[in-house]
């Protein structure tokens, strides 16, 4: 064996030597590391150990800093791990700590090495140990070592001691139940003097707080302590950290430390604690109005402080305050706004955020503009942060702070035309929506939108196509707001939109259809005041029969109206005669006939219906410019009526959609959407109590395939009415409350059953939308009148509910750590100890029982006893309470299901839970009332 | 609690990279990579803050800071400090240079165990234990005595590194 070693060790690098090779290789350095790990998968092999410490070393070397795996040396490092030397353990610690991990297969094998270190009397191979073990402890290795760690959380030896305590995170969070074991001596600790010690102690507590604030609440006179008398800057800050999660959770504390806290915001000189005392004012103790003015008064020393660190934290201290005193932004304007052009991003984008922390409908637009400015002329990453925020702060909840919808308007025209914006998505999706919501922007709106049309230079712009298409659309849809629908016919037609990409081109096709139908249409009304009397007399004869006559009426007297109307805006401008048409036509003819042969379907169909619409009116358009409104012939009313027709089509407004609108359309009747999921039914039938779910699903069968049948004739019969208008028509009187209001004036009628309640639930959670706040409000208690409708069972939800129990999982353990710590501060002692544990626990409650009456003051214990008294029934059964909500979850997870999905409550099995529930809830206020006066006792 | 601790040079190399959590390699690397791409675009005299939520995921920050040729870069979570972990920094470069007299980036790369084991005296388990730069060489100095008196016990035939150390 020594032969071959000695050779071995004899040549083998170390790893000085694989450093300094990988310094000389500029090149091939991954040719060598490969090398490099061929050699240590030889060495690590070998039975010397010395040699496989190396190897291992090196292994490390090249996982830390060149991330090669090493999980293959797993079981090798456990070898290193038992030699008796020190170099060696510390090389397997430092090389187990870097690969191993839950699911690593050799972590079995470690437990017993682990517990030999933690016991050696060498303190730096606990140390070791100890390291390990916060870095890869889990469930099993917590438990097993819990008594070591016991153990070393009272050692003399400082060193330790404190790397005990830092231990027991890792130890507790895994393995809940340790709590009850070493939970006491975590606490007492506390009360040590030496502050190394309590620097660990705290730390842990401050990452205890964190997750479970609550349950620490009947420790705040100790911290409560500490945070007076610590004279080092590292425990205090870690306090406050504590005060900050536990003083909102109870008044009293709050009141209570708020004082200490303004002394050390007053005399600290330590930066890092100063901040941490403002942030703790601020988060935590925000209606102390003194405190916080104390507070934002040190923030404004960090404002115009020369280090940008303390300048980034202040503006984001100062973020915090905003959110319940504005005041504190307000007063630090000047300084909040020249830091929009700081020279650091952070906090550039710190005072963009509080800028528009600012806003309100009174100074939006002051804000807006400063801000647009400041675009103009920073980076181009920074305009759009800039562009951004402007969009979304005014974009919030549908337009809340805009009052002057034209302002804000032309201020998005404006930004699209900032050379850096990239924005033009949101742009685009504002302007759309606010045509559609807004009635009163449209004549801007679209003055806007021919701006940026008529403007060739920004078809080069490629950020800026979807804005466009946005103009575009509302030019076509609001064409009878334009000025001079020719000239936004020409901008339409513009040889240079042949830079637009095919999907905006068809928009802006489509769009000059729209404008060329109403161009042609006034013009007829121009040229014919009396076109619609005659041909409302013609009628009779040209009635097709998909029209009847009541519609066309109604369509005619819309017109009139409309007709009205358009007739006092083109007046003003530029009129539009039969010779305007006559070129308008030929325009079209001129720029769209090449892109008939266009490879995009979209581009080409929509041309095509153009052209053929061109090709229809133009003899007849040009007839009649000949004869100038001669006679009202059959063929020429028969045009006009096509016209009319299309510009009736065209002028139907459109309303902005809910989201949830598909949701509430009630599922057609002739529509299976169970039929390829009918074998879904065993599956669920394993796993419920099958009586109700199969009755359900086969009702909801029969419903279905009765009449599905039916259904193919009534399509027939509205297909009939093959025409544009009156299905728009009727599909709005059908569907008309899924869309919402597009002006106020309409009320919709709300008592329509949604289909099913997910999608009620969606609509509450939509409820920021405005529009819709009036259906959802009034959806809200119409929930429980909904149990008597008949709705489709939708199948989707059981894997809802498997979700949910998934879901829930993880948290139980987190509830059970904070259960444990709960049992263990409120004095449980007569816990029933549970699992291996129970010798040990017997043994520790005891001591500890002992302990405690030695080191609490009489009048503490008196309290505690007075408590004990009055609570330990009520204990007794919030104990038992949450150890069978533990079990009965699943269970639990049915009850909310119920809700949800609002089935049959039929089901007894299902009732029985819900009683549960309801006794559970019984019993809530009473847990809370018996544990909060618990605490404050001990501090006032 | 302190999630990492990277080291890296200016060109982007790994010079130190401990997680407190387990991460795989390609993921820590990734990491690091990210890291980097924000430090290298930061101009000098700006903040040592990097918003890291992007990178690490939410309830993350990270603070760095730029000595020379080498990015000291800690992320930790909102139970720490920002400017006290930028002070934990100071000290971490004060004791490398307490350390090796006057740090340099080779120190860094030549020394790679006593680097980490510097940092562990700090840190344990992503918990700051130590902030006093005496006390940390004070310990990694009997760490060492430790190591070399375990070697030399051994020191005769067995081990080539004995020999080679004569």
């Amino acid at each position: 064996m020594s032969g071959p070693s000695l050779m071995d060790s004899l040549f083998q690098r170390s790893l000085e030597d694989i450093i300094k090779g990988l310094r000389q290789q500029l090149i091939g350095e991954q040719a060598f590391i490969s090398k490099a790990l061929e050699e240590i998968r030889k060495e690590i092999k070998s039975t010397d150990l010395s040699t496989k410490s190396t190897a291992l070393l090196k292994l490390s070397y090249l996982s830390n800093l060149h991330f090669h795996d090493m999980s293959f040396a797993a079981f090798h490092a456990l070898e290193v791990l038992s030699s008796p030397r020190f170099s060696h353990k510390k090389i397997a610690y430092h090389a187990i700590s870097l690969s191993f991990h839950d699911s690593t297969p050799v972590l079995l094998l470690i437990t017993n090495h682990l517990r030999k270190d933690l016991n050696s009397t060498n303190e730096f191979e606990v140390s070791l140990s100890l390291q390990c073990l916060s870095r890869i402890a889990n469930v099993d290795l917590a438990r097993d070592l819990t008594p070591e760690v016991f153990a070393l959380l009272s050692s003399n030896k400082l060193y330790l001691r404190k790397r005990a305590v830092a231990v027991v995170l890792r130890v507790f969070e895994k393995y809940p139940d340790s709590v009850r074991v070493c939970f006491k001596r975590l606490v007492e600790n506390l009360e040590n003097s030496d502050p190394q010690i309590l620097s660990a102690v705290v730390g842990v507590f401050s990452e205890l707080a964190c997750k479970d604030p609550r349950s620490y609440l009947p420790l705040a006179p100790e911290f409560y302590k500490i945070l007076v008398d610590s004279k080092n800057n590292w425990i205090s800050i870690k306090v406050l950290k504590i005060f900050s999660k536990l003083a909102p959770l109870e008044p009293r504390l709050a009141k209570r430390v708020v004082e200490p806290i303004c002394d050390l915001l007053r005399n600290t000189a330590a930066k890092s604690l100063l901040f941490e005392c403002i942030r703790t004012v601020v988060t935590s103790l925000s209606e102390y109005e003194s405190a916080v003015r104390l507070a934002v008064g040190k923030v404004r020393e960090f404002l115009v402080d020369e280090d940008p660190n303390l300048k980034y934290l202040g503006l984001q201290a100062l973020r915090i305050v905003a959110e319940k005193h504005l005041w504190a932004v307000s007063e630090n304007k000047e300084v909040v706004i020249k830091s929009l052009s700081d020279a650091d991003p952070n906090i550039k984008i710190e005072s963009l955020r509080l800028v528009m922390a600012m806003v309100s409908e009174h100074n939006v637009s002051e804000i807006s503009r400063v801000l647009v400015n400041y675009a103009l002329k920073s980076d181009p990453v920074f305009c759009n942060e800039i562009l951004g925020s402007i969009l979304s702060t005014c974009s919030r909840n549908l337009y809340e702070i805009i009052v002057d919808f034209d302002w804000y308007v032309s201020l998005l025209g404006e930004m699209s035309r900032i050379p850096h914006c990239q924005m033009g998505e949101e742009i685009e999706n504002q302007l759309i929506d606010i045509g559609l919501r807004v009635k009163d922007v449209r004549p801007e709106l679209v003055r806007v939108a021919r701006d940026l049309l008529i403007d060739p230079a920004l078809l080069g712009n490629s950020f800026l196509h979807s804005v466009l298409s946005a103009a575009a659309w509302a030019s076509g849809e609001y064409v009878e707001f334009s000025r001079n629908p020719l000239e936004l016919m020409e901008a339409l037609l513009q040889p240079r939109t042949s830079l637009l990409p095919s999907s905006i081109r068809a928009v802006y096709i489509q769009s000059a259809f729209k404008v060329l139908v109403f161009c042609l249409h006034t013009c007829f009304v121009q040229g014919g005041s009396i076109v619609p009397s005659a041909s409302l007399n013609n009628l009779p004869a040209g009635v097709s029969a998909s029209v009847s006559y009541e519609s066309f009426d109604e369509i005619s007297v819309e017109n009139g109206a409309d007709v009205t109307v358009v007739h006092g805006q083109t007046c003003a401008s530029a009129p539009i005669t039969k010779e305007s048409i006559v070129n308008l036509l030929n325009l079209v003819e001129l720029a769209l006939g090449p892109l008939l042969g266009s490879h995009d379907v979209e581009v080409q169909e929509r041309v095509r219906n153009l052209l053929g619409f061109v090709d229809l009116t133009k003899p007849e358009v040009l007839n009649s410019a000949v004869q100038e409104k001669d006679d009202s012939e059959g063929k020429g009313v028969e045009t006009s009526k096509v016209i009319k027709l299309m510009h009736d089509a065209f002028s139907k407004e459109l309303g902005p959609v809910s989201l949830s609108a598909q949701g509430k359309v009630s599922l057609p009747d002739g529509l299976v959407l169970k039929e390829n999921l009918g074998d879904l039914e065993m599956v669920c039938g394993d796993l419920e109590p099958p009586s109700s779910n199969t009755f359900s699903f086969g009702s909801s069968y029969e419903e279905k395939d009765g009449l599905s049948f039916s259904n193919p004739q009534i399509k027939e019969d509205s297909e009939q009415t093959n025409e544009s208008t009156s299905l728009l028509a009727e599909h709005r009187k059908r569907h008309g409350l899924y869309y919402l209001p597009s002006g106020k004036s309409e009320l919709v009628s709300n008592d329509y059953p949604p289909a099913n309640d997910p999608t009620l639930q969606g609509d509450i959670d939509d409820n920021a939308d405005n529009l819709v706040k009036i259906t959802a409000e009034s959806l809200v208690p119409k929930r429980k009148p909904n149990h008597g409708k008949p709705r489709p069972v939708v199948v989707k939800l059981d894997e809802v509910d498997e979700k949910h129990v998934a879901m829930k999982k993880p948290e139980s353990r987190d509830d059970s750590l904070s259960g444990a710590v709960r049992d263990v501060l409120f004095g449980c002692e007569d816990v029933p100890p549970t699992l291996s544990q129970s010798n040990l626990s017997n043994k520790l409650s005891s001591k500890r029982k002992g302990k405690e009456k030695q080191h609490t003051d009489p009048h503490v214990e008196s309290k505690e006893n007075v408590i004990d008294d009055g609570n330990s029934s009520l204990r007794r059964k919030d104990r038992s309470h949450g150890k069978e909500r533990r079990h009965r979850s699943p269970r639990k997870k049915n009850v909310e299901e119920r809700k949800e999905t609002n089935q049959k409550e039929k089901e007894k099995s299902r009732r029985h839970h819900a009683r549960h529930k309801s006794r559970q809830r019984a019993e809530e206020p009473l847990k809370v009332s018996a544990q909060t006066p618990v605490i404050p006792d001990f501090l006032l | 609690m302190i999630k990492a601790v990277m080291v890296m040079n200016t060109q982007g190399k790994t010079r130190l990279a401990k997680f407190y959590e387990y991460l795989p390699v390609e993921k820590q690397q990734e990491l690091i990579r990210g890291v980097f791409a924000v430090l290298c675009s930061r101009a000098e005299n700006v903040s040592n803050f990097i918003d890291a939520e992007s990178i690490f995921g939410l309830d993350s920050r990270l603070v760095y800071k730029h000595f020379a040729t080498l990015y000291f870069v800690f992320v930790f979570d909102s139970s720490e400090n920002e400017l006290a972990v930028l002070d934990l920094i100071q000290v971490f470069v004060e004791t490398l240079d307490r350390c090796f007299k006057n740090v340099c980036e080779l120190d860094v790369v030549f020394n790679y165990s006593k680097v980490h084991t510097i940092l562990d005296v700090m840190i344990f388990g992503g918990q700051v234990v130590e902030t006093s730069s005496s006390e940390i060489m004070k310990a990694v100095e009997e760490i060492s005595k430790l190591e070399a008196a375990s070697n030399s016990i051994a020191l005769i035939p067995k081990s080539a590194s004995g020999w080679r150390s004569r």
